[in-house]
Parts: C-alpha cells; sequence; structure tokens
C-alpha cells in the first residue's frame, strides 16, 4: 500500500531532495511551495505524512502545524519539520504545534529515510 | 552536471538577486525589520539547498553570515553600513562560489577565509569558540552489549503523530531485541480514552551500537516520556561469570520492587516470583520481564564462553601428519603390549597395559578430530562453479547445499575436490536442461543442485542431487553395447545399466563440450573415489533427475577392522562393512552341490572362499566362519577359517610395486608385529563375479 507525503519548502532544490529521495523509497510524494500552498492541497487530499520547512514566506511551517492539527482527521498524522541547527528553539516551538519530529538541515538522504521510517514506515 | 546542481544554480542565483536588492534597501533603511528577514532568509535558504545539492563550501560559508544576520534579528547587532558592505562582498563572492561549479573561474580560497573571519568577528566571544565536537564515540563493532529499556511515553502520544510501534520496530533494526508490553497502566475499559497510550514497554536489545544510537530512536519523544536506558551486559568483557542478577536484584534495580519487600520476601521460602506475584506486590508481566532479562544475558554469556572457547591456532599440516603417524606407531605398540600382558599370568602387569590402551585409544580419536575440518570449505567454492558453468551453457541453476558443518579428514576433503568438480559438470552439462526446455516440461526454469553431506556411522554420506533429466537407460546401455563393455543380449538390471557410466571411455554426451563429454570423466571420479576407500552409486528417474551417492571414510589414517585368519596368515576387514559372521560346516558346503550360495534367514548370499581366492595351502578346518558384508547394498559372504576380533588397524600404504594388487587395500602391523593385509572387499567381490561371469560364458 502507497503512502503519500506532503512536502512544503520554498527552496525549489530542498523539494527537489525530498521529492527524490522520498519517491525512490516508494512514497508518493506531492509538493507545496509554502504554507498556503500546502493548506490548499491538504484539504482537497488526504496524506500520511507532511514534512515541511518552517522559515516559508505567507504562511510559515510552525503556523502551517498549527492549522493541519486542528483538523481532526489529520490529529494523528505524523508531521516532520526541517530545521536548522542555529534553531533549537524553533524544535520546541514546533513541537508545542504539533510537529512529531524534525530532521536537521541539510541532511543527507539516507538520514531523512531513516527519520521517516520512525514515523511512517511504508 | 546534474538536474539537481541545474536547479540549485537557478534558485541560488533567484536567491543572490534577493539578497542584494534587500541589502541596497537596507542600507537605506537599516531598522526595518522586514527587510532584515528577507536578508536572513535568503541566506538561509542558500545555506540550506547548497547542502542539500553537495555545494557544502556555500553552505558552511552561509552559515557564517546566517548567524551574523540571526543577531541582527534579535536586535543584538546593528545593520550598519559595515556590515551591509560586508554582506554584499559575500553576496559576490557566493556567486562566484556557486558559479565555480559550472564552469567559472574559482574563487580564492583566502578570500573566502577573510570573509569568513569578518564575519565571525562580528559574533559575541562564546559563539566564536563554538566549535563541533568531533565524534569521539569509537564504536567498537562487533561488540555487541545488552541494555535494558524501559520506555514509558506520556498518554497524548498519537496526538504527536507518533507511532510506538514504528520506534520499537526502529529499535529491533539495531540488533536482538525482546519487547515485553505493560499493561498494568491501562485504565479499565469504561475509563479508556482511546486516543491515549497507557501501555509502556520493557525492552531487552542486544546490538553492537552504544547509548547514543538507542537513544536517537526515542529522540522525537524523549521530552514526552519516560526513557531509561540501561547497560546490563558488556560484549567486551571476558571471563564474566556465567549466571547473572537474581530476580529479586532485577526487580529492585528497575525501581519495580522496593529494596526491603525484597528482604522480606526472601525470608519466606518460596518460588520467588510465584510469590511475589500471589501477594501482588509486583505483577506478572513485569516479573515475566525481569525473567526475560535474566535468561538471556544468561544465553549470552554461555553463548560468549563457547565462543572464547573456539579459540584456534594455526598448525602446519605436516607435523599433524607425523602426530597421526606417531598415534599409529603407538596404537601398534600398544597392541603388542595388550597382547604380551595377556599372555603373561601377572595382574599388574595386565592392568597397566589396560590403562595404556585406554588412554591410546582416547589419544587416537583426539588427533583424528584435529584433522577434521567441516566440508563446508569446499561446498562454498562450488556455488561460484554452478553459477558460472551455468551462465556459459545458457542453463539457470542453483546449487543448494547441506550439512556443510559435517566433519572430514582434511586429506579426504582435499582429495574430494576434483571428483566433486566433476559430478557437478556432469549434472550441468548432463543432467538440468536448458530453461525453455523446463519450462515445457513444467518444472521451474531454473534447476537445482543439491550438495549435501551427513554422518552415517564410520562413513560420510554424500549425495549430489540434480532435478533434471535423468539418465537415459536406453541410451547407456546402446553406448555401452557399441563399445563393447556389455553383450547385446546381456539382461542389466537398472542399477547394473546406471553403473556402466563410470566404465572407462564411457560418454553419452551428443555433441562434445568442454564442461563435459570428454569421455574421460565418470571413471575418474570412481577412481578417485575409490582411492579414498570409498564408494560410488548413481540413481536416478527419467525426467525427476539423478542422484550421486557418495560413501566416504571418516577417515584415512586409523580404521576399525576385524582380524581374521586363513591358513594361519592373519588378515583385516574393514569393520565399517562387516554385518555379521555365521558358521559355516562342510555339511552345508556339499548340500549347497558346488554353489557357493548361503541360506541366511531365508536370503540366499553369495559367498567367496578366501582361501580358494588367494590360494592358500593346507587343509579347512570342519567348521568355517562367514563374516557377511553389505556392498554397497549387497550381502556378501567372506569364508576365513578364524574370527581373532576386533583390531584397531593402523593403515599403512604397500610399496609402489604391490600398488595395484587387486583386493588389498593396504596392510597393517599386528601387535606381534607380524604384516596383515587389509582387503579391498567390493574389489574381492567384483574380481570373483567377473571371473564366474566368464565361466558362464
Amino acid at each position: 500500500m502507497g503512502k503519500r507525503v506532503m512536502t512544503v519548502d520554498d527552496s525549489a532544490t530542498v523539494r527537489q531532495v525530498l521529492h527524490m529521495t522520498l519517491e525512490g523509497a516508494g512514497y508518493e510524494v506531492v509538493q507545496a511551495v509554502d504554507g498556503e500552498d500546502a493548506l490548499g492541497k491538504l484539504s482537497k487530499e488526504s496524506f500520511d505524512m507532511l514534512v515541511t520547512d518552517l522559515n516559508m514566506p505567507k504562511l510559515d511551517g510552525i503556523g502551517l502545524i498549527k492549522v493541519v492539527r486542528q483538523n481532526p482527521g489529520n490529529r494523528f498524522m505524523p508531521i516532520i519539520m526541517l530545521t536548522t541547527e542555529s534553531q533549537p528553539e524553533k524544535k520546541q516551538e514546533g513541537k508545542a504545534a504539533g510537529a512529531s519530529g524534525w530532521i536537521v538541515k541539510p541532511f543527507k538522504p539516507e538520514q531523512l529515510l531513516a527519520v521517516v521510517r520512525m514515523v511512517c514506515p511504508l | 552536471m546534474s538536474s539537481l546542481a541545474e536547479t540549485f544554480k537557478d534558485e541560488a542565483m533567484e536567491l543572490l538577486q534577493e539578497l542584494e536588492e534587500s541589502l541596497l534597501a537596507l542600507e537605506e533603511t537599516p531598522e526595518d525589520q522586514g527587510l532584515i528577514d528577507r536578508v536572513f532568509r535568503a541566506l538561509h535558504t542558500l545555506k540550506g539547498s547548497g547542502g542539500l545539492a553537495g555545494f557544502e563550501d556555500v553552505s558552511s560559508f552561509c552559515h557564517e553570515a546566517e548567524t551574523v544576520f540571526e543577531l541582527v534579528r534579535s536586535g543584538d547587532l546593528k545593520a550598519d553600513r559595515e556590515l551591509v558592505s560586508l554582506t554584499l562582498a559575500a553576496q559576490d563572492h557566493l556567486k562566484g562560489m556557486v558559479l565555480t561549479e559550472f564552469g567559472a573561474d574559482p574563487v580564492d580560497d583566502e578570500r573566502t577565509a577573510e570573509l569568513v573571519a569578518a564575519f565571525q568577528i562580528l559574533l559575541p566571544f562564546a559563539e566564536q569558540q563554538v566549535e563541533k565536537i568531533s565524534e569521539q564515540a569509537l564504536r567498537q563493532e562487533s561488540i555487541q552489549s545488552t541494555y535494558r529499556i524501559r520506555f514509558r511515553p506520556q498518554p497524548n502520544l498519537f496526538r504527536l503523530g507518533v507511532q510506538p510501534q514504528f520506534l520499537l520496530s526502529e529499535l529491533a533494526h539495531l540488533g536482538e531485541a525482546i519487547i515485553v508490553a505493560q499493561l498494568d497502566a491501562v485504565p479499565p475499559l469504561d475509563e479508556l480514552d482511546p486516543e491515549e497510550c497507557w501501555v509502556y514497554w520493557d525492552i531487552l536489545l542486544t546490538t553492537a551500537e552504544d547509548k547514543d544510537a538507542i537513544r536517537d530512536v526515542f529522540i522525537f519523544v524523549e521530552d514526552d516520556c519516560g526513557l531509561d536506558i540501561q547497560q546490563i551486559d558488556e560484549g567486551g568483557v571476558l571471563d564474566q561469570p556465567e549466571d547473572y542478577k537474581r530476580l529479586g536484584e532485577i526487580l529492585v534495580e528497575r525501581g519495580d520492587l522496593p529494596q526491603d519487600e525484597l528482604d522480606h520476601f526472601l525470608n519466606q521460602k518460596k518460588l520467588f516470583g510465584e510469590a511475589l506475584v500471589e501477594q501482588g506486590h509486583v505483577n506478572r508481566s513485569k516479573v515475566q520481564s525481569a525473567l526475560t532479562e535474566q535468561e538471556r544475558v544468561q544465553a549470552l554469556r554461555r553463548q560468549r564462553q563457547v565462543c572464547d572457547a573456539v579459540d584456534s591456532i594455526r598448525v602446519k599440516s605436516d607435523r599433524l601428519d607425523k602426530l597421526v603417524n606417531l598415534v599409529g606407531e603407538m596404537v601398534t605398540v600398544q597392541a603388542r603390549l595388550s597382547q604380551f600382558a595377556s599372555n603373561r599370568v601377572d595382574a599388574d602387569l595386565l592392568s597397566v597395559a589396560e590403562e595404556v590402551e585406554r588412554l591410546t585409544w582416547d589419544l587416537r580419536d583426539q588427533v583424528l578430530t584435529i584433522r577434521m575440518l567441516p566440508i563446508s570449505g569446499i561446498f562454498t567454492k562450488f556455488k561460484r562453479l554452478v553459477r558460472d558453468l551455468g551462465a556459459e551453457l545458457g542453463k539457470d541453476v542453483m546449487l543448494v547445499t547441506e550439512g556443510g558443518e559435517t566433519e572430514l579428514d582434511k586429506t579426504v576433503i582435499d582429495s574430494l575436490n576434483d571428483p566433486l568438480v566433476h559430478l557437478i559438470r556432469n549434472c550441468i552439462g548432463h543432467g538440468i536442461e536448458l530453461p525453455q526446455v523446463r519450462q515445457a516440461l513444467g518444472k521451474p526454469a531454473k534447476g537445482r543442485i543439491t550438495l549435501s553431506a551427513k554422518h552415517a556411522g564410520a562413513n560420510v554420506a554424500l549425495t549430489i542431487t540434480d532435478d533434471g533429466a535423468g539418465l537415459d537407460k536406453a541410451q547407456i546401455k546402446a553406448k555401452a553395447v557399441e563399445k563393447g563393455l556389455v553383450g547385446a543380449q546381456a539382461e542389466l538390471s537398472d542399477r547394473e545399466i546406471y553403473n556402466l557410466i563410470f566404465e572407462p571411455g564411457f560418454s553419452t554426451a551428443q555433441e562434445v563440450s568442454n564442461v563435459s563429454g570428454r569421455g574421460v570423466g565418470m571413471d575418474v571420479v570412481r577412481q578417485a573415489v575409490d582411492s579414498l576407500r570409498g564408494s560410488i552409486e548413481v540413481s536416478s528417474e527419467a525426467g525427476q533427475g539423478t542422484v550421486f551417492a557418495v560413501k566416504l571414510p571418516l577417515t584415512l589414517a586409523i580404521i576399525d577392522g576385524l582380524l581374521i585368519d586363513i591358513a594361519s596368515e592373519q588378515y583385516i576387514l574393514p569393520l565399517s562393512a562387516v554385518e555379521e559372521c555365521v558358521e559355516l560346516t562342510q555339511e552345508e558346503t556339499i548340500q549347497a552341490h558346488g554353489r557357493n550360495l548361503l541360506n541366511i534367514r531365508d536370503e540366499i548370499v553369495p559367498y567367496v572362499r578366501l582361501r580358494n581366492e588367494f590360494n592358500l595351502p593346507g587343509e579347512r578346518p570342519e567348521i568355517e566362519q562367514v563374516v557377511i558384508a553389505n556392498l554397497e547394498g549387497f550381502r556378501v559372504g567372506f569364508v576365513v577359517d578364524n574370527v581373532v576380533g576386533e583390531h584397531q588397524t593402523v593403515i599403512k600404504n604397500l610399496g609402489r610395486m604391490y600398488q595395484d594388487a587387486d583386493g588389498v587395500s593396504g596392510a597393517t602391523i599386528l601387535g606381534d608385529g607380524r604384516v596383515a593385509l587389509i582387503l579391498d572387499l567390493p574389489s574381492l567381490a567384483t574380481r570373483v563375479e567377473t571371473k564366474e561371469n566368464s565361466a558362464c560364458r
């Protein structure tokens, strides 16, 4: 059974890496460029996991997570946030908003897969 | 260049453009928080993307600038004209760094260092000092430690989108895990909120990873759970006693039972775990979990002791050969001593002789096991052979091996290689069909050759089985007739027909290939097996496959023999072939009307009179003895004067002059110093058979 992942990042490079890695591992990937774009797509389809950047124009990651968690259908959805080493407090903020876990950028594809395996294995 | 790098280049150019614009605007209005955020985000994104796209230098360079702008963002640093100029310079430099990968002139490394230093100077002292501590954890691979882990998530676990089963299975990836779920905290059903997690887990993990690796599995939930990881057994430590902590100690250590309660209980002499559960101090699953830990560690330590014991040293094999020879001499001398002692009426001497006998036998057994090697060594070589040959002939073949741990004398193993190679070549060349043919026959396209070894008494039975076409009886017979090996009218049993393939100069391959079918082959295999005192049999089922069964003695140096005598000459028969001994009276011989047949429990057994066979002088005794031997499924009797008894036979090869002597495989020295020949029963039987056959014709 395939799993659908939504990846949200304003950087095309990050989106491409996420997409290639996850798709290579057998996930179905839908990309969004920022929080608002993601919300629009999330309202139309259902996903098994959300991977989102925190620093984004329009709606940022924390805001996105908060809104997503409010939807009863997404209460148990694994959410992974992309952070950087320089934002330890962001991790706490993200967790408080309802993120399941995080990946520190830059990451290697295998690191991404190791994290994804912990929260949403195929 | 990969498309990822191209994507990054485009993105980087956009970001640098954005960075430049924001910086220029920032110069006009240094306090504008929106502009500061834009600068920061551009640097931040560039750093992240660069790292992902493999532009490590870009990424780490951006990191320096980003760190500074983080301070600006939080108001700890002012975005003055100087900083803006520096950042603009950095922006130009970054463009150069990105374009280097696309053929532009490489950037000046010194300039990079200068800019980095310029940014770092702006940082407070503490942050300059931050250096990444390199991973010092010298992980010692292969050393397995055992950890006791209690993972007690907070009830809100599910709301974080975390499923504990994924974490547990991730943990199980690290090593060998035994997981016990503890259910005692689960509330009654009417109070239970299905969206909460009340179960917690005790895990015993044996892994080569360290504690940090285990902690990493729980990294996302660490703050939201009770996590207790304790190392309870360390692999690197030797000489640990095998027994582990007692149940009570484990429970107290885990905090499941207070010490004073433990003391109280120890005074009651009951089965401890049972008593605790009965009186409700600890629930059953906790006791179970602690017991599991106890068992696990004990088992591990036992295992480790076994492993340590298997420490080995290498010894040159010629030293071993010398040792075996010496033991052989020893056995001979001991036989002499025993004989000498039994002829004297001296109880003391007799007891010493018996002692020496016992020790010598032990010594013999020990020395012979030293030379034993598992057969798996040559088995593995064949995997490759099968693969390569199969590919060469366009056949899809797999080799399955069984019983690789079966041990055989090193000499036997060494001389086994060539015959086995030949047999396997034959299986692939003649037996296994082409994939299309197999599929048409409804067989799996992949052919299968099974190589198996197992102990059978003093022998090792090796079988090579293929699931190919099987032997074509008609074709074999036709060929044999053509080659003059049998008469056209000969009535042959299936077994006799199959055995024709071992005749010299026999080959049925339609076309000669370099794999099989040069007409030398199966007879060479038989010779090799014979020289190892073994035997080979073939059986086959048309369309189902062929089975070659090779029987080999465990060792070539010393065998259990049966000492017999004929006309005061002593001979040894290999005991492994002997089934029973019966008497043969003169009367019976007369009643048989000259046919050498014996009726044993209604079974007709042919016999060979060795006295006649060896042309020994003298009269036959009144009652002769017949040693019944089982030769590849056929019972044949050998008539002798006397059966003396079992004899430890050290095999000596005959000199070169007598190497080809038919019916004799070697010689041994008896206790009294005389030489006795070791008889080769199968070849004797065949010799007699051929003689009779030719007499019939």
